[in-house]
């Protein structure tokens, strides 16, 4: 593969010390931008300026990663384009966190600067390469200058520059003054896919070492001089509001300094951080109940089932479905399926270190996720100009959605705490893990009602599939994508077919939870599909394929992972398969559970055999690791998580004793193999996480014949 | 005063006594490996090394540790346990076993502390002695994985020690 690709005319290029930066579309106002970020004393000049590339004297080459690293790869996978089109030597790369700038660093697919929907990969595959050739084109420019050669005759390996014929060699860095001198050119020429050094190979990751020896820093680990740690009470139930506030003890106790009331609760702020948790625990807070969510998860989902049958929105259509069931020679199956509300449950509880400087403006330290966001809550909370707030992203103890959140509620916490502590000492908000699972932002609740019908050949003929809950994206009278993504585009061959969605409002609000509509629809669609083709005699391989004729992808990784199952042999005695194949993300993965049943009567998951298609393999090593924790994290919720509102609505769990999470014995052998391919990279954050539910759902149905109807499965299946 | 030795240096604490050794550690000592995850002992993020065992610092009062030795991420490898330390950063960073990283000190913490004890372990020993530690970004067969690869490499070593070779 080869392309050519015109650069944005827009770019710039400046000189900041003696290093050059590459970018696309530096605008005047970036640019000042830049130059406002430069005096964060905690980095150097030349790593906050608003490019991708940056090459210092010493020959590093520094990638700028528009996206957050937390976990899923973006660092190595980034750097690892511009390393390949700069024929970098992978030692001499380092990674750095790029500011918050929709201008410059906006996520292509989205027009704004956001990780997700595990874009990152999709949305930077050219523009990161592009921005790697650039920036090799003008050091060889610059070489041919001084040593007065033809740069046609120029070559480079591993960041040496080299001119064969007189023997000249150098670095990168003894041109990186002088290439940012020269005009970027207009088009530059990516390499054929065949000549590929860096991608496809298993590169290990930048963040690997810092990450187990301790130095890794989180926004926790931030300590800023003169700094209050900051906690906030908030109010058992969702949506409550401060009635009476008595803060006498909380006062009392050494270390803390003040007590404020905030939108969302009440703040302590404390020397340390024992004496705010202290402080916290001694308010006298009375609440306001009167906004808040006083139903149960068992009212909310009897309001979801009374909806069923009543008129929805339909999201998709086709053939005739009512003449499909009332055909009399044909058999149908009914089946509903109830999701609770779950919690992402990142290891870091989100935090935020914020911190006004002398000349009023303000830095702001965190997990962000949707940086540009952040940087407007700030602006509007604080009231100052966005133009005056920078956003440092930090490395986070992991997200699956939780740090996404339009309009950034969370910040606006962070920012109204900060402001009401009278912003003259940096503050750093911190959520307990308490606060985490009670924040709400939950996975919502979802209840689907599936109808199948299979006619007199065997044939299944009919898909009736109606879904009712909140919708994350706020819509009321049209169809969420996020509701019905992965069941509206069934992509197996059923003649009549029909997706009626109910979107609800509830007093808990909704997020994305890692790969969104399909924690559920994949569900309900791979579990039912599987019941079918039993009740019509069909092998759930043979029978899947027969339906995915006109699906290549689909077909290919289900052929693989069945391969894969196979050549292990025969499952030993009380062990059974179970599979699932789904699109998400543009990503195509298939799985394959072995699962028994153990003394306890809960199932055991022994082995996950996984094949993706997630286009070109940047780099299989973090394309398996991403599907391997897909599976621990979609398995531990499927099998144990739900958050439930109790009588009057207050939200029963609060930590890890009573919202379980996956643990090492829980987790199963996982085995990847990755679909060859040269279609432009997809995600692979996502993909892994929907296809185990119903693999493991699916094997415990043919193991023990009892359909699994509601989740969590061993909650639903034992008591 | 509470006195106690903090990766092998003397060191005090003159604040409230009930204080969790976890928030001595980070917001005192300045020392921010060791990590806050739940604040109840189920998680294992805040996991360090009391007089070479582990021990949970999120409800250790400091108190509790007068007069006895703590280890943290930071001082593992200067520490008794040094060869493990070595052994189990070396096998994380050859199969890259951290993803978002939060809780993988807590998770070095509780395999060196293992393979001291027990220097080759079967995966039953491994999930018995890392139960405690979550990873919600689940690289729990890759920490499998990297405790068996440490454990080789301390096997290599002792034997090659025995041979009277260099390791």
């Amino acid at each position: 593969m080869t392309s050519s690709s015109s650069v944005n005319t827009s770019r710039r290029r400046f000189l900041g010390g003696s290093c050059l930066v590459v970018g696309f579309t530096l605008t005047p106002k970036g640019l000042a931008q830049a130059y406002d970020a430069s005096n964060n004393a905690s980095k150097s000049a030349a790593k906050t300026l608003n490019a991708f590339v940056i090459v210092a004297p010493d020959d590093t080459v520094t990638v700028l990663s528009k996206h957050i690293e937390f976990g899923q790869g973006p660092y190595t996978g980034l750097a690892t384009l511009v390393a390949e089109e700069m024929d970098a030597d992978w030692a001499q790369i380092r990674v750095d966190s790029a500011p918050a700038d929709n201008e410059l660093y906006a996520n292509t697919m989205f027009g704004a600067q956001l990780t997700g929907g595990s874009t990152t990969m999709a949305n930077s595959y050219t523009q990161m390469r592009e921005a790697g050739a650039t920036a090799r084109t003008m050091l060889l420019a610059a070489a041919a200058i001084e040593w007065s050669v033809p740069a046609s005759e120029l070559t480079v390996e591993k960041g040496r520059i080299r001119h064969a014929k007189s023997g000249k060699e150098s670095g990168f860095g003894a041109f990186a003054a002088d290439a940012a001198k020269l005009t970027p050119p207009e088009k530059v020429t990516l390499k054929n896919s065949s000549d590929f050094v860096l991608i496809g190979e298993n590169r290990p990751k930048v963040d690997t070492k810092v990450k187990t020896n301790g130095e890794a820093k989180f926004t926790l680990d931030l300590q800023l001089d003169n700094m209050l740690i900051a906690t906030v009470l908030h109010p058992s139930h969702y949506g409550a509001t401060v009635s009476s506030l008595d803060a006498k003890a909380a006062l009392a106790i050494p270390g803390v300094v003040d007590v404020k009331a905030v939108p969302s609760g009440v703040a302590v702020y404390a020397e340390n951080t024992y004496a705010a948790l202290k402080g916290r625990q001694a308010l006298n807070v009375k609440w306001n109940e009167s906004a808040a969510e006083t139903r149960s998860s068992e009212q909310i989902i009897d309001s979801y089932r009374a909806m069923i049958g009543k008129k929805g929105i339909t999201a998709t259509e086709r053939g005739d479905i009512s003449k499909a069931f009332s055909n009399d020679t044909s058999t149908t199956h009914e089946a509903e399926f109830v999701f609770p509300f779950l919690a992402h449950a990142p290891m870091e509880p989100l935090d935020a270190v914020l911190m006004r400087q002398r000349d009023g403006s303000i830095d702001c330290y965190a997990g962000s996720q949707f940086p540009t966001g952040d940087k407007q809550a700030i602006s509007e909370v604080c009231q100052i100009d966005a133009g005056k707030v920078r956003i440092h992203t930090q490395l986070a103890g992991g997200s699956f959605g939780r740090r996404a959140q339009f309009n950034s509620p969370f910040m606006r916490e962070a920012s109204e705490v900060f402001k009401a502590s009278g912003m003259s000492r940096p503050v750093k908000l911190f959520w307990t893990r308490e606060d985490d699972i009670r924040g709400g932002f939950y996975r919502p609740i979802y209840v689907h009602q599936l109808k199948g019908a299979i006619n007199a050949d065997g044939t299944i003929d009919g898909w009736d599939q109606v879904v009712v809950g909140q919708s994350i994206r706020g819509k009321t009278d049209e169809v969420d994508e996020t509701s019905v993504e992965g069941a509206s585009d069934l992509p197996y061959v059923i003649e009549n077919m029909r997706m009626v969605s109910h979107n609800t409002t509830n007093g808990v609000p909704p997020l994305w939870w890692r790969s969104v509509g399909h924690t559920h629809t994949a569900f309900t669609v791979e579990v039912f599909l599987d019941e079918l083709l039993e009740k019509s005699g069909k092998d759930p391989i043979e029978g899947r394929l027969a339906l995915l004729k006109n699906n290549p992808r689909e077909s290919a990784v289900l052929r693989r992972v069945a391969q894969m199952a196979s050549s292990a042999g025969k499952p030993a005695k009380g062990r059974v398969h179970g599979v699932a194949v789904h699109k998400s993300f543009s990503s195509y993965v298939a799985q394959i559970a072995e699962v028994s049943v153990q003394a306890d009567g809960t199932p055991k998951v022994h082995k996950v055999w996984v094949a993706v298609d997630c286009g070109v393999a940047v780099n299989p090593n973090i394309i398996k690791a991403q599907m391997e924790g897909g599976v621990g994290y979609g398995l531990g919720a499927i099998l144990y998580d739900e958050i439930t509102l109790g009588e009057g609505g207050y939200i029963k769990q609060s930590n890890f004793h009573d919202y379980r999470s996956l643990r090492i014995g829980e987790m199963p052998e996982v085995i990847v193999e990755i679909i060859e391919s040269n279609e432009s990279p997809t995600g692979v954050g996502e993909p892994g996480v929907p296809p185990i539910g119903p693999a493991v759902a699916n094997a415990w149905r043919r193991l023990t014949g009892k359909p699994v109807r509601r989740l969590p499965l061993v909650r639903s299946q034992l008591s | 005063m509470i006195k106690f030795q903090l990766n092998g240096k003397q060191t005090e604490f003159n604040g409230d006594p009930s204080t969790p050794l976890l928030w001595v550690i980070r917001d005192e000592k300045k020392l921010t490996g060791t990590k806050y995850g739940c604040g109840i002992a189920q998680c294992g993020a805040c996991t360090v090394h009391l007089n070479g065992s582990t021990l949970r610092s999120c409800v250790t009062p400091i108190s509790e540790v007068s007069g006895k030795e703590v280890t943290t991420i930071e001082g593992l490898l200067s520490s008794k346990v040094s060869a493990e330390a070595t052994a189990v950063q070396r096998a994380w960073v050859a199969i890259d076993v951290p993803q978002c990283g939060y809780c993988q000190s807590g998770q070095v913490m509780s395999a060196v502390a293992l393979l001291k004890a027990n220097s080759n372990p079967t995966d039953q020993d491994i999930d018995n002695a890392m139960a405690g530690n979550i990873c919600r970004c689940a690289t729990y067969q890759r920490i499998r994985q990297g405790i068996h690869d440490a454990a080789g490499t301390l096997t290599a070593s002792a034997s090659s020690n025995v041979k009277g070779e260099t390791a």
